[in-house]
């Protein structure tokens, strides 16, 4: 059985792991937010963030509030549907 | 990667889950002391305020302290929650006014002030019946749509609530008994669960 095969690289990283464990049980999150429940660099968590929407698994709108531009990323249906099959594998995993 | 990097995976995974979306989770001891002011307030209203079991009417001074005392229990027991909720979330080192928690209030304020709104039109034009099913489902449903932004259970303390609120409804006449159930009787169970796993973690 493919458990190898749902593990997922892109995921095969702290931050990125992080990134879409918040989305998950968060509608949606802007960059600070982000950064403070990571404790991360903006260029670092920048870099993850692009990697993450270039495979479509987050979702990033920007819009202004109060004149200033806000970030807000989401976790797109594929993004959920890969990281459940990640979550799964690695269970499996742990349980063999 | 190794089995111990797969199992702390799993385990910053949960940990991030739950500071990002549980607004650290009211503590279970402010559930106890809700059930428990509600449990006090009902216990006033049996033995000063309803004396004769009969219906109360608008506008009487009966009427006017009942409504005193639902607002005094309401009051006291947000003031409790605010007050150990802050406590608790120091000693966690999080924020308690953050997006989160912006959110929880919102999903919760909305179907609660719905009802209380309904419960007054109902109230003004002699419609007091339903009152205490209605509080009981509107509160039930104001905690099912706040517990998306949790993870912890209660929103099974909210369909226990729709739930008593719906049978209170089919049962006229009861209302009293079922609201000292709903708001009493179930926030102490619900709060001493919650107590007891916070205990063990």
């Amino acid at each position: 059985m493919g458990i190898i095969e749902n593990i997922n690289k892109l995921f095969d990283h702290r931050i990125r792991l992080g990134i879409m464990s918040i989305l998950m049980v968060n509608d949606d999150a802007d960059f600070n937010r982000l950064k403070e429940l990571l404790d991360v660099t903006d260029g670092n968590l920048a870099s993850h963030i692009k990697a993450l929407e270039n495979a479509e698994y987050i979702l990033v709108e920007k819009q202004f509030i109060d004149r200033k531009p806000n970030t807000r990323y989401s976790a797109t249906k594929l993004g959920k549907m890969e990281f459940k099959k990640h979550i799964d594998a690695l269970e499996k995993l742990i349980r063999k | 990667m190794s089995e111990q990097d797969y199992l702390k995976d799993i385990s910053e995974i949960k940990n991030l889950m739950n500071r990002s979306s549980r607004f650290i989770s009211l503590s279970g001891l402010s559930g106890i002391f809700a059930g428990i002011y509600a449990l006090i307030g009902a216990g006033v209203a049996y033995f000063f305020l309803l004396p004769n079991q009969d219906y109360v009417t608008l506008h009487s001074w009966n009427f006017k302290m009942l409504v005193g005392l639902l607002i005094a229990v309401a009051v006291l027991s947000v003031v409790t929650a605010f007050l150990l909720t802050t406590r608790k979330a120091k000693a966690h080192n999080a924020k308690i006014w953050d997006d989160t928690t912006k959110r929880l209030l919102l999903n919760f304020m909305i179907p609660l002030v719905t009802g209380g709104i309904y419960i007054l039109i109902k109230l003004n034009s002699q419609h007091y019946g339903l009152t205490a099913a209605l509080m009981l489902i509107f509160y039930g449903l104001a905690l099912v749509n706040a517990s998306k932004y949790t993870i912890g259970n209660v929103k099974y303390l909210g369909y226990v609530e729709i739930i008593a609120g719906l049978i209170c409804a089919a049962l006229p006449g009861y209302g009293f008994y079922f609201w000292v159930f709903g708001f009493g009787v179930m926030h102490i169970i619900y709060g001493s669960i919650m107590y007891f796993q916070e205990k063990k973690q």
